[in-house]
């Protein structure tokens, strides 16, 4: 009897399981992007966490919930980061930082270690990218450079990085950097690649 | 019954095919006609626009087509790669043509027929998603497979593409519901079965790895812990810990190889404890072998095990299995140190690749601007002291760039310098005659028998060592501050002048060690004709007392014995890990716990402030640490031929290690002020660890060579040399032919030449990885050079195009007098705008998918500047009737555009 009960247990717990997992498409996921599916039922966790009452565990008829960009810039990997709102805006569907859990995945994967050199440089492209237009120019540079510093630097200083930084790294000589030039530059950067990732 | 409908509907199917593709290749040449036609009635439009549309609707337009190329720039990569991924069967080849084309349309400035075709191309898709591939010929069959693999490459390389998630997940279903569709209909025949075959087994295969990949990241150790640690003190420190993770991992191997090859196979199979001489404690050390202090020293019983070179036993082959313990010894001690050169070697070019070209300074203050920031930073603290360092490096960079280098006083400077390097020198010369004089009167104390002496005399050379190596870092820091190096340059002096420090000590050590090895030799020979003398006496006087009774037994804790310098070698080895681990543990919890913990409480009641002023907390010394590392790994390699329990013991100290740092550096350690690279010092790390492990294995590789194996110890005992067994084997496990076949390849004729051909590849090698890198660097400088050029001609652009409009204003001003000669003008204007749409799909051509930068933007930009200039002249003219009221107005692009040719 006993034995019985304990594998009917067993089998209702692994038919939960399996049903949690299909609800999220870990594999779906998988191909989409660097996470196995450990990784992607974590990620979800985390997802649901930030607002419990908003996420529903249930994920099997794709509900449409979008959690707002002040929840998602409050995360422990996020929070100190000078860049968090345009990490969050730039992988957005709208723009302004409501991530869906499909969108916090990838934006995620592109921050994790696998990911690969390009594929990373497009993204911080985007996230240096301040006024969206697809150009970094001397007002993105100047904001970059002021949230890395907390503005401690004076304003003539300011000036002079980002005429330097410009002159360095433009190379069709438009005075702002186009995604070409950035990946130009980055490409080469000994410590993009260690320091552009997150860990979750 | 339900056969029939389904063949009639597939011959209806294929009748609307054939249809269809009729209508795919119509449509395809009208297309051809339309790109080519597209050049001429685009001119052709904007001719007559021009002719009729106001001057400013004009610019509306240009402004249009600017904002469409732009967006268009952006989404080609996409568009392209989309129209591959939902591309079918039926158009593949007529597409080929249609994607050349495009790459036509696309380069000149018009897209609009691009889209266009792109959208029919997805409208004829989703009618042929219908079509059954059982109607399908041959080469069709061809088409179709190739597009299942394409969309099998597409769902590959979606997780590299920077989609949006949602598209990424259409995509996905759509491309893996065409590859479900399609798949399995595949091949006829022979071939079909095959396929099946084959699709069903990557399947399984795919299956398979996911599981195992799965499984792979599930069993990574201490995951969690490092990223704590990540997000509190950024990657640097975390790097150590990645770093001694990856040491565990070599380690685990190692421990596996020696562990399943070589002591678990004499634990089982080989004779027990006591049944031979060498595999029991002598009498006279019987009554102290089991003291604690004995085993410490690991003497006694623990001597006289399978930790110890000197327990094995020389017989040929153990057990039931006919297990070749002496060759298995020997091939692990040398599969050890060919892993370890391996993996060091495969990582080393696996970190070269990834941190590529890095090494030129070009990019400074961009590199500085967009990779400073660590994402991994997830703690205030340590977001603050990141703030704070690059604030400082950017100031550094900006005093670097305004003012060369200030050389005041330069004599003394050098002067400092070259004192401190000599004073770096002595110490190096102190330590090292220090261990040697320690080493020297270690011997002689060991010479009286260890018993008389203290326990300090008893371990003061591995004291020494331990002492030196801690006590002489902190002496070169204090010497490298006469230097006044910066900060990354003083780093690395630092870590060479540690390296040097060890590398030195472990040298001296090896060579007193030499030296006991040949005292030891000499106590052999002696011992070696006292027993042959013992054993005489012993024979002679059996033979004596009564010649039938059988031999005597003797016990053989009672046999005398040679000194067995190989089991003393891995003693020592042993010895200087035990007490080099317990001093980097005692290290840790006095310097950083205890101190950590008096700060904290004295601070309540000091008279100044402990946190922020002197003592303060302790940061965690990333270079000294991976030193550490490195030189504890150099003596494992060292010594574990002669001891196979050191790589356990390594493993062992290694788990215990990541706990107690990892405990202390989050709990007494705050995050490092001045933070340096941490990934481009990661292959200088591991270059050391490649030295090391030379280093290490020259002595062990010397010893097994040279010096033949002691007579009754350890598994090569009675052979003349170690890899004696290598040919023992030969003769008598392998056939004859092998033997001989393996003589003629050792034979020196042989040997020689292999050995000039690896010269001469390597020569080779370098030469050619040297003109590569000639290569970059022309390359690079070309590109320099281009670049000023560029920027140079874009100045010159600027100031031309500015000198343009003052004299097209003038010109306009002047062409109010001027009147009459419309006709002509209308000619040369159309002229200008040909040459202007030209110019600009140069433009387009060259930066690829980037809208077209400067001239493009100058070029937009002066209708807007125009605009009131025409006006006024406009208002003032308003009455006469004898001209077209736009003519006077396109004057003006024409003084403009013209001369805007000659730039490019």
């Amino acid at each position: 009897m006993v034995v019985a009960t304990c594998i009917l247990a067993m089998s209702v717990v692994r038919q939960r399981l399996h049903d949690f997992m299909r609800m999220i498409q870990p594999d779906e996921k998988w191909d989409c992007t660097f996470f196995t599916r450990k990784e992607i039922l974590r990620l979800h966790g985390r997802y649901h966490e930030l607002a419990p009452h908003l996420v529903p565990m249930d994920y099997t008829n794709d509900p449409d919930c979008k959690l707002p960009l002040a929840l998602i810039v409050n995360m422990p990997e996020l929070k100190e980061n000078p860049f968090r709102n345009r990490i969050v805006e730039s992988f957005s569907e709208d723009g302004m930082g409501n991530l869906s859990f499909n969108e916090f995945v990838d934006m995620f994967s592109v921050l994790s270690e696998m990911a690969p050199r390009e594929l990373k440089a497009i993204y911080a492209f985007k996230i240096y990218d301040f006024n969206v237009d697809n150009y970094l120019c001397k007002e993105d540079l100047e904001k970059t450079l002021n949230k890395l510093t907390k503005e401690e630097l004076t304003p003539e200083e300011v000036e002079l990085v980002c005429e330097k930084t410009i002159e360095e790294a433009d190379l069709d000589g438009d005075n702002k950097l186009s995604y070409a030039d950035f990946e130009n530059m980055i490409s080469r950067a000994p410590d993009f690649l260690s320091t552009f990732h997150i860990r979750i | 019954m339900q056969v029939r409908p389904e063949k009639r509907e597939r011959g209806k199917r294929r009748r609307a095919k054939n249809d269809q593709e009729a209508k795919g290749r119509e449509r395809d040449e009208e297309e051809q006609t339309k790109i080519k036609s597209a050049k001429t009635t685009k001119t052709r439009k904007k001719e007559k626009s021009r002719k009729t549309e106001e001057e400013e609707g004009e610019g509306e337009s240009e402004e249009r087509n600017t904002k469409r190329k732009k967006k268009h720039g952006s989404a080609k990569k996409e568009e392209k790669e989309e129209d591959g991924g939902k591309r079918t069967v039926k158009e593949k080849a007529q597409d080929v043509k249609k994607k050349k084309h495009k790459k036509v349309v696309e380069t000149s400035s018009e897209q609009e027929t691009s889209e266009e075709s792109s959208e029919d191309n997805e409208e004829e898709d989703n009618e042929e998603k219908e079509v059954r591939p059982e109607s399908l010929s041959p080469e069709e069959l061809e088409k179709l497979k190739e597009a299942v693999d394409e969309r099998k490459k597409l769902i590959q390389g979606l997780r590299g593409k920077p989609w949006p998630m949602k598209k990424k997940l259409v995509t996905l279903r759509e491309s893996q519901e065409f590859v479900e569709k399609y798949e399995g209909a595949l091949g006829k025949g022979k071939g079909r079965k095959l396929y099946a075959y084959k699709v069903m087994m990557t399947k399984k295969w795919m299956k398979f790895q996911r599981d195992f990949e799965n499984f792979k990241t599930a069993c990574i150790p201490w995951e969690m812990k490092i990223k704590e640690i990540e997000s509190h003190f950024g990657s640097s420190v975390a790097s150590y810990f990645i770093f001694l993770r990856w040491m565990y991992g070599i380690n685990m191997i190692l421990f596996g190889l020696t562990f399943g090859l070589v002591m678990v196979p004499e634990a089982l199979m080989g004779r027990p404890y006591g049944s031979i001489p060498r595999k029991t404690v002598p009498r006279a050390e019987e009554a102290s072998a089991m003291d604690f202090a004995v085993l410490w020293d690991w003497g006694g019983y623990a001597q006289y095990s399978v930790l110890f070179y000197g327990y094995y036993n020389s017989q040929r082959a153990i057990g039931w299995l006919k297990f070749r313990m002496p060759l298995s010894y020997f091939l692990v001690g040398v599969g050890t140190v060919a892993y370890s050169y391996m993996v060091v070697i495969r990582t080393m070019a696996r970190n070269a690749n990834e941190s590529g070209v890095g090494d030129d300074n070009s990019f400074n203050f961009s590199w500085k601007m967009f990779t400073s920031w660590d994402y991994l930073i997830g703690n205030p603290e340590t977001a603050d002291n990141k703030f704070a360092s690059i604030t400082t490096s950017f100031k550094e960079a900006i005093l670097e760039e305004q003012e060369s280098r200030k050389d005041d006083n330069i004599h003394l400077t050098r002067f400092l310098r070259v004192l401190a390097n000599f004073l770096v020198l002595c110490c190096l010369a102190g330590s090292g005659y220090l261990i040697y004089f320690v080493v020297r009167r270690s011997q002689k104390f060991a010479l009286d028998g260890l018993e008389n002496h203290t326990w300090w005399e008893r371990n003061e050379v591995n004291m020494v060592m331990s002492l030196l190596g801690m006590f002489c870092p902190m002496l070169f820091d204090v010497i490298s501050t006469l230097e006044n190096y910066h900060p990354r340059v003083a780093l690395q002096w630092q870590l060479g002048r540690i390296f040097a420090l060890f590398l030195g000590n472990l040298y001296t050590f090896i060579i007193a060690l030499m030296d006991e090895i040949n005292l030891k030799r000499e106590e052999e020979k002696i011992i070696k004709f006292n027993i042959t003398m013992w054993e005489a006496s012993l024979y002679n006087s059996t033979v004596s007392e009564n010649s039938t009774a059988p031999p005597v037994t003797i016990h053989p804790a009672d046999v005398p014995r040679g000194p067995c310098w190989e089991t003393m070698v891995g003693q020592e080895f042993v010895r200087l890990i035990i007490s080099d681990t317990m001093t980097t543990y005692i290290t840790l919890l006095i310097g950083d716990f205890l101190r950590a913990v008096l700060v904290r409480f004295l601070n309540y009641c000091w008279c100044w402030d402990l946190e922020a002023g002197f003592p303060s907390y302790s940061e965690f010394d990333v270079s000294g640490n991976v030193l550490g590392l490195i030189f504890n790994q150099g003596m494992i390699w060292m010594g574990a031929f002669y001891a196979p329990c050191l790589p356990a013991l390594n493993v062992l100290r290694l788990h215990v290690s990541m706990y107690l740092q990892c405990w202390a550096v989050m709990c007494c350690n705050v995050p490092q002020e001045r933070v340096f690279k941490a990934s481009g010092s990661n292959n200088f790390y591991m270059a050391m660890l490649l030295v090391i492990l030379f280093l290490s294995t020259l002595p062990a590789i010397y010893t097994i060579v040279t010096i033949p194996p002691s007579f009754d110890c350890g598994p090569f005992s009675g052979k003349k040399r170690m890899f004696d067994v290598i040919h023992e084997t030969l003769e008598s496990d392998f056939p004859a032919w092998f033997s001989k076949v393996f003589s003629y390849a050792s034979n020196p004729g042989l040997v020689l030449p292999f050995i000039l051909l690896m010269v001469l590849a390597i020569y080779y090698l370098q030469s050619t990885s040297k003109s590569y890198k000639e290569a970059n660097v022309e390359l690079k400088k070309k590109l320099q050079t281009q670049n000023e050029e560029n920027k140079k001609k874009n100045k010159r652009a600027a100031l031309k195009a500015q000198m343009d409009l003052e004299e097209a204003r003038k010109a306009a001003s002047q062409a109010a007098e001027q009147q009459n000669n419309n006709a002509s003008l209308q000619e040369e204007e159309t002229d200008g705008e040909e040459n202007h749409g030209s110019n600009q799909r140069l433009h387009h051509s060259k930066n690829g998918r980037n809208p077209p930068p400067a001239a493009g933007e100058q070029e937009c930009h002066p209708p807007a500047t125009r605009a009131p200039v025409p006006r006024t002249y406009h208002h003032g003219n308003h009455g006469a009737p004898g001209y077209l009221p736009g003519f006077s107005r396109q004057s003006e692009p024409r003084m403009y555009r013209v001369p805007s040719l000659q730039r490019h």
